[in-house]
């Protein structure tokens, strides 16, 4: 059981480190602000708890299967054709990789 | 005849049985609910005092969470985001009953008879109908548009005749279900076009309209006339520009009608669509600060108060309806959610959730008359929509 949960933890941080290239990790006030950010407005429609609404969920299992590189480029420029919009005044692309990161491996509070 | 000393000492008599009872007889027409979003509790308000009287916990996850009211006016139907339904005594200040309908709901509504709420969920898609004493699930209407696709059920209002309006974002229609008998609802569908996000009945409940986002128009269904089906208005009215960015989707409800219009937020474009009411053709459109969220008419319909999605959610606006013009711009606070005018709209007060704070505004002269702490404050409702179709 345990190590099963260390297993799956592990996996998760390789997958993690492997799928986003090394980028330069925000400031923490940042961050603070990137958080902010994606549970109050993101969340407006995949819930403050990621857990979906109008927009699919964020969760680390319901993203488990997408590529890193479609996920930011979601984050940046939208999803055509879908309500996403496009969020590249607000975010540069290293900090949609931090997000999806974090997404991944289960988002802070 | 009596001795006025004995009618002193009735009322004496009865001052101290009221006491003796604890709470004392009141009615609830200046009451209301705060939502807090971020930590599953509601603020109780007086509108009178302008202040809070209760705090209650354990609502669960409260983001976008709204509330509708028993026709009594004393109890608050609160739909929280993770499919809890919660019965709040607004007299009691006590949570009376509260269950776990769906895994993902974005709100509900009560009926015309005030003896059934229901629910409207993302997921599973479809609405829940529930007795409003018990909170006993009677019956449910999956939004099976397609045999095994669901769609998430957006606008859902009540209109008379004890039925329910709805829009199914994925599926494209506007559903109507008759809950004459509350076991057996029947349904009835109507083609809308693409992607409905919210909808709207007018205050008399005629006329149903749902908010289009995949394209530019709105549906519109004559509930008194179904048989003609839903047609669209507004149509075409991004003249086929490139739209902007929504960060966040508006919300529809009976507010946007006043003096013989309705007033909509466009999508993708930072304007309040005009239509008239009876022909429902376009009649103008009033540039704004940003993407309209919110588009309410005060009480008396003089007055149509805008909020903006993000990153514009600071700013709200003021259109006067008798000049069409904006005529205030006002900076109540950090991300404003929400506005709710008091009964008879001498009032208004926002939700500022990321300055933890309720702001009250004069709406004759645009002072700022108080505020109330709250933490992340979304979602206002005053009891007076316990009178209202389509709230």
């Amino acid at each position: 059981m345990l190590n099963k949960t260390f297993l799956s933890t592990l996996s998760a941080i390789l997958f993690a480190c492997l799928a986003v290239p090394a980028a330069a990790e925000p400031s923490p006030a940042r961050q603070k602000e990137l958080i902010h950010l994606v549970r109050q407005d993101c969340g407006s429609c995949h819930g403050m708890t990621l857990q979906g609404g109008l927009g699919p969920a964020l969760l680390p299992a319901t993203l488990a299967d997408k590529p890193v590189e479609g996920l930011v480029a979601t984050i940046i420029g939208g999803r055509p054709g879908t309500p996403m919009p496009p969020w590249h005044r607000f975010l540069g692309e290293d900090e949609a990789q931090w997000i999806v990161a974090k997404l991944l491996s289960g988002f802070p509070q | 005849m009596r001795h006025p000393l004995q009618f002193l000492l009735l009322g004496l008599l009865a001052l101290l049985l009221g006491a003796c009872a604890g709470t004392p007889v009141r009615g609830t027409g200046d009451l209301g609910l705060v939502i807090e979003r971020a930590s599953g509790h509601v603020t109780l308000v007086n509108t009178s005092s302008r202040s809070a009287y209760a705090r209650i916990g354990g609502l669960g996850d409260l983001s976008h969470a709204s509330v509708v009211y028993s026709r009594d006016a004393r109890y608050a139907f609160v739909f929280g985001r993770d499919g809890g339904l919660t019965k709040v005594d607004l007299l009691e200040a006590r949570i009376v009953k509260r269950v776990m309908q769906s895994g993902n709901a974005i709100g509900g509504s009560i009926s015309q008879d005030g003896r059934i709420v229901v629910a409207q969920n993302y997921t599973p898609g479809g609405i829940k109908a529930f007795d409003a004493e018990t909170l006993e699930l009677l019956s449910e209407v999956p939004a099976e548009y397609a045999p095994g696709q669901f769609s998430k059920v957006v606008g859902l209002a009540d209109v008379p005749g004890n039925k329910f309006a709805y829009a199914l974002f994925d599926g494209g229609e506007i559903w109507v279900s008759d809950f004459s008998d509350p076991r057996k609802p029947v349904t009835q569908r109507f083609p809308a076009g693409q992607q409905p996000y919210d909808g709207l009945v007018t205050p008399n409940g005629r006329h149903y309209l749902a908010g289009l986002f995949g394209e530019d128009g709105i549906a519109l269904l004559d509930l008194w006339q179904p048989e003609q089906g839903a047609r669209k208005i507004l149509e075409k009215y991004g003249r086929g520009e490139d739209k902007l960015p929504v960060f966040k989707m508006p919300h529809l409800r009976g507010w946007s009608v006043a003096a013989g219009r309705a007033w909509l937020p466009a999508i993708g474009r930072h304007e309040v669509l005009v239509a008239d009411a009876t022909t429902w053709q376009e009649t103008g459109r009033v540039a704004v600060k940003g993407q309209p969220v919110f588009v309410m008419a005060s009480p008396d319909g003089r007055q149509i108060w805008v909020n903006f999605a993000f990153p514009d959610n600071g700013w709200v606006q003021v259109i006067d309806t008798l000049s069409g013009k904006v005529v205030q711009t006002l900076q109540p606070g950090k991300a404003v959610l929400h506005m709710e005018f008091t009964p008879r709209g001498e009032a208004v007060w926002l939700s500022a959730r990321d300055d933890n704070r309720v702001v009250i505004y004069d709406t004759r002269n645009f002072a700022r008359l108080g505020e109330i702490s709250a933490e992340a404050p979304s979602g206002i409702f005053f009891t007076s929509r316990a009178a209202r179709i389509g709230f």
